[in-house]
């Protein structure tokens, strides 16, 4: 007989029902296959009507986290045979409304982004004219931020997040992270513009240092540790204000 | 009836990826009071942009030229390439890449700190800049970071576009179903630039993501605009079995090498050279064995099967990839992408075992037909980006052209866009309004409200990516084409019969994936019959009942037009300059 | 269309076991806070003279005292490892391209907590 495996899924569908359902699936167990590798087979085969996002199907277009057994996954990576023989529970991202089944609303975490001004910002006239070619980096100032732009905006730092659970207004790790991408790369001049939200009260200093968001990520971007070398910046800079508020304070 | 909402716009940009983004940095950056729209049907980054690795081609360094970086695409194009074209492209492409290094690009550096280049397949010189082997990734992010500085950009993300409209013989809009509500928008505007994507999802094995479903080339071959070239499709030679996901050419020209079951390079029996040791330092050769264009690698590797050489498992016939000579760290540090997918998805560590690759659709050099100027025949209809065919690929496109092609392109594309939208002030809101309920109801009628239906979208869409495979794949013959094109016809048939189970209005993929059929169905049909109708082998497109190149009949691209019948085929010149017809030679 | 929020239990933070970890990594806070406080309750004895002091070691010595004192020690010792285990996270080192590795940091931040204990220990029990 075939093997088969469980997967509950959460269910929601704003036209039709005021509260979310759970249906439960019973599917072919593949040794090979992913998460999102069963859901589209429920999808295909079984039942049209189940809705969620994805796309590239090799862990970077960061389209399809979901919760897996509560923890936040991409789950085009997340194997069934990691969680075989018992039921899978599948929900959408914690921490986000739910558009439909399995498909959170991003606008806040879209917002978040805008918000953090996330390109290279040159001083005025200090822009480099195309003709004179590129900014000169070496492989060690690119090593500096290169950790801190592999992120994905897959989200799954936020579900991971209590903070940002219990209040929606931090920035959030992904966005702190992002920041601090570009403060970093030698190319920029415009980390004093991005520390008004950074260093805010919804910034850095709303973060615990839980750590879970560093834990969840699996481009292994560090957030954590980005939000918290922010906050080392941010509190020099602010005492370099206090001793020498003649100009102290970096740029 | 019910009215359609409408949302007015300078310039619509169909389609968030490299091509789209850019087109809409380029319009921000010089008429930043024109109101531009980038409908996507998902959110920007997610764009398949993201998964390309390799890298994007450039001349930037001393020892190239102008010349060389022609001829190598010209020549990669079995001569279908434009030639004035592929000139504008080489060199404006250099400034395209600075400008992208000036917008925060982390490309990979030399340690003084210049850009670095890397070989790729088919290059004479190695001129392809690189961010390790995410360069996609990384070209996507940079841009869709970059477009958020300009206020006049709006987007509408998760918008499916649906259809071109057209009043007074020019195009003036779309119409687009916004997945939240369910509800169809007009979005008119003044120009409209389509950067939709290629189609790989019409095979069933393809390094594609789920979104290319060629809405773009569909969309414009539904209002008259011909597809151009669609019977090329390139076959990339390294895909990992089963998933189809991609194993970059980097791989290949950081010194990988392919062999059969008995360990031996077999590509030394297909023209492409003699191999040198993978120790000698002048490893790998430029055009040579595994740095020979991608065409003639994975049509290698079908003569391999033929005789029986390749090794077998779950997932098909397969070859190897060995990288084991480049050691962990060199692996680590250039292409650590490769290690990271196949670890994961095929269980296999790079640095230890070879690993197991077969060539994988990946990429159309065909798509809507336009000028140098991006422009179609259809005025203020505009295309840039692999649904364009512009052309520079021709029958065969070198890896590292189609990154650089997504920038020139989609900014030259931008700043057509512009000059068409400032001199055709004028819209016909109320016909575009009335256009957007007729669409309203063709789609409630046809999917969402239909009744009767019994046709499952993904067996209808599994038995189209199986024909195309079977009959339309990296060989072809009349007999396997016109069975492809029946079944097709057969498919587009049956499609009428479409059952929709969900009928909720909310973020309905069941009807996002039947509308995205439909256009495949579409795709499909040009693809074969444009191939049933090219009797020669030429670049990617190789007939075993014609296997010569015939450039008396066949020097011309093909233009495939819709009609309610078969697809019509007519055919254009290509354009040669200074490079006239010749042999393609690899590896002597 | 309306999207739907579920509800954030008030129980989020034993919802998991990394977050179970925090709250009580959060909670050794109070117990190194009140050894400072009983530090400088001792300074204040020293002051009231000699007698006083005396008293207070005495009643130290309860066995209730004692018991507290364990627990205080835990939750110090809890503090202080998962603390130097971040510190690589705050502390980012970079020689050439290369990070400086996490386990060295952290290894940097141990010894030297070993070396000052053993100091300390020296200075107690050795005068």
């Amino acid at each position: 007989m075939e093997e088969t495996i469980e997967l509950e899924i959460f269910r929601y569908r704003p036209d039709q029902e005021d509260r979310p359902t759970f249906q439960t699936y019973e599917i072919p167990f593949r040794k090979d296959w992913v998460v999102l590798d069963a859901i589209n087979y429920i999808k295909d085969q079984i039942d049209g009507t189940l809705s969620y996002r994805w796309s590239c199907r090799m862990g970077v277009c960061g389209s399809c986290g979901m919760m897996v057994n509560g923890v936040p996954k991409l789950t085009c990576a997340t194997f069934l045979k990691d969680y075989y023989p018992d039921k899978i529970r599948v929900e959408p991202l914690a921490g986000f409304p739910v558009e439909r089944d399995l498909v959170i609303v991003m606008d806040d975490f879209i917002h978040k982004l805008k918000e953090i001004k996330p390109w290279i910002i040159r001083r005025e006239g200090e822009e480099k004219p195309i003709e004179e070619g590129e900014y000169l980096q070496s492989p060690a100032e690119l090593a500096e931020y290169k950790q801190y732009s592999m992120c994905i905006n897959c989200m799954l730092c936020y579900a991971a997040c209590p903070v940002y659970a219990l209040d929606n207004t931090f920035v959030g790790p992904a966005a702190i992270a992002l920041a601090q991408r570009y403060n970093m790369d030698s190319r920029d001049q415009g980390r004093e513009q991005r520390e008004e939200i950074i260093a805010s009260n919804e910034g850095i200093w709303e973060c615990t240092f839980v750590g879970e968001c560093s834990v969840a990520c699996p481009k292994s971007v560090d957030p954590a540790g980005a939000i918290q070398r922010a906050k080392v910046g941010s509190t020099i800079d602010w005492y370099k204000d206090l001793l020498m508020p003649w100009g102290g304070k970096k740029r | 009836m019910v009215k359609s909402e409408v949302h007015k716009c300078d310039v619509v940009i169909v389609g968030g990826g490299g091509a789209g983004l850019r087109a809409a940095i380029a319009i921000g950056q010089t008429n930043p009071a024109l109101k531009v729209a980038l409908v996507s049907k998902v959110y920007p980054m997610r764009s398949h942009t993201v998964s390309a690795e390799g890298g994007a081609a450039a001349v930037t360094k001393e020892n190239d030229s102008f010349d060389d970086h022609c001829m190598d695409t010209i020549g990669g194009s079995d001569w279908l390439a434009d030639q004035d074209v592929v000139e504008f492209f080489v060199k404006q492409a250099p400034a395209e890449m600075i400008q992208l290094e000036h917008w925060g690009c982390p490309w990979s550096r030399e340690p003084s700190g210049k850009i670095a280049v890397r070989p790729f397949g088919g290059m004479k010189i190695e001129r392809t800049w690189y961010a390790a082997d995410k360069t996609g990734f990384h070209m996507l992010h940079a841009l869709y970071q970059t477009s958020l500085k300009y206020d006049n950009l709006i987007n509408y993300d998760e918008w499916f576009a649906t259809k071109i409209l057209i009043e007074n013989g020019r195009c003036q809009g779309v119409t687009a179903l916004e997945l939240r509500s369910g509800q169809l928008r007009v979005i008119a505007a003044k120009a409209v630039i389509l950067c939709t994507g290629g189609a790989g999802r019409v095979f069933p094995f393809t390094t594609n993501g789920a979104i290319k479903t060629g809405d773009g080339m569909a969309m414009a071959y539904r209002v008259g605009v011909p597809l151009k070239d669609m019977e090329f499709v390139q076959y990339h030679p390294t895909g990992l079995p089963g998933t189809g996901i991609l194993i970059t050419e980097a791989a290949r020209g950081e010194g990988g090498i392919l062999v059969n079951k008995d360990g031996y390079r077999y590509l030394q029996d297909y023209d492409l050279g003699k191999p040198l040791d993978v120790n000698d330092p002048l490893h790998p050769v430029k055009k040579t064995m595994e740095l020979g264009p991608r065409d003639r690698l994975s049509q290698a590797f079908m003569k391999e099967l033929e005789k029986g050489r390749v090794l077998s498992g779950p997932y098909g016939e397969y070859v190897h990839l060995d990288l084991r000579h480049l050691g962990e760290k060199k692996i680590d540090k250039k292409i650590p992408f490769v290690r990271e997918l196949s670890t994961k998805y095929a269980g296999i560590d790079p640095v230890y075992d070879p690993i197991p690759v077969r060539p994988v659709a990946h990429y159309f050099m065909g798509g809507v037909d336009t000028n140098i100027r991006t422009a179609t025949r259809l005025p203020g209809l505009f295309a840039a980006g692999e649904v364009a065919s512009v052309t520079i690929n021709g029958a065969n496109r070198l890896g590292s052209n189609s990154l650089t092609e997504l920038l020139v392109f989609g900014a030259q594309s931008g700043q057509a866009a512009t000059e068409f939208a400032i001199e055709h002030p004028d819209l016909d809101f109320t016909a575009l309004e009335k256009q957007g309920a007729d669409e309203q109801e063709r789609i409630t009628k046809n999917f969402i409200r239909k009744n009767g239906g019994y046709e499952r979208v993904a067996t209808l869409r599994q038995e189209m990516t199986k024909t195309m495979e079977s009959g339309a794949g990296i060989y072809r013959s009349e007999k396997s084409l016109k069975e492809t094109c029946d079944k097709l016809a057969e498919l587009r048939d049956r499609f009428s019969n479409v059952m929709i189970e969900d009928r909720s209005l909310a973020f309905n993929t069941e009807l996002t994936s039947a509308l995205e059929l439909d256009f495949m169905l579409d795709v499909a049909q040009a693809i074969a019959h444009s191939a049933l109708a090219r009797t020669e082998s030429r670049g990617s497109h190789q007939r075993t009942d014609y296997p010569k190149r015939n450039d008396e009949r066949f020097l011309s691209h093909s233009l495939v037009f819709r009609t309610d019948g078969a697809p019509r085929i007519e055919y254009k010149d290509v354009t040669i300059t200074r490079w006239p017809p010749a042999e393609r030679v690899y590896g002597r | 269309m309306k999207s739907y929020r579920r509800p954030v239990p008030n129980t989020l933070w034993l919802s998991r076991r990394p977050y179970i970890l925090f709250i009580i990594r959060e909670l050794t806070a109070v117990f190194v806070g009140a050894y400072c406080v009983l530090l400088l309750f001792f300074i204040y004895k020293l002051g009231k003279g000699l007698e006083a002091y005396q008293g207070m070691l005495d009643a130290l010595k309860s066995p209730l005292s004692i018991i507290l004192h364990l627990i205080a020690l835990a939750f110090a010792i809890y503090h202080s490892v998962t603390w130097f285990n971040l510190t690589p996270k705050i502390m980012v080192l970079q020689i050439g391209e290369e990070r400086v590795p996490a386990f060295l940091i952290a290894g940097a931040n141990f010894a030297a907590w070993l070396g000052l204990s053993v100091i300390l220990a020296w200075v107690i029990i050795g005068v």
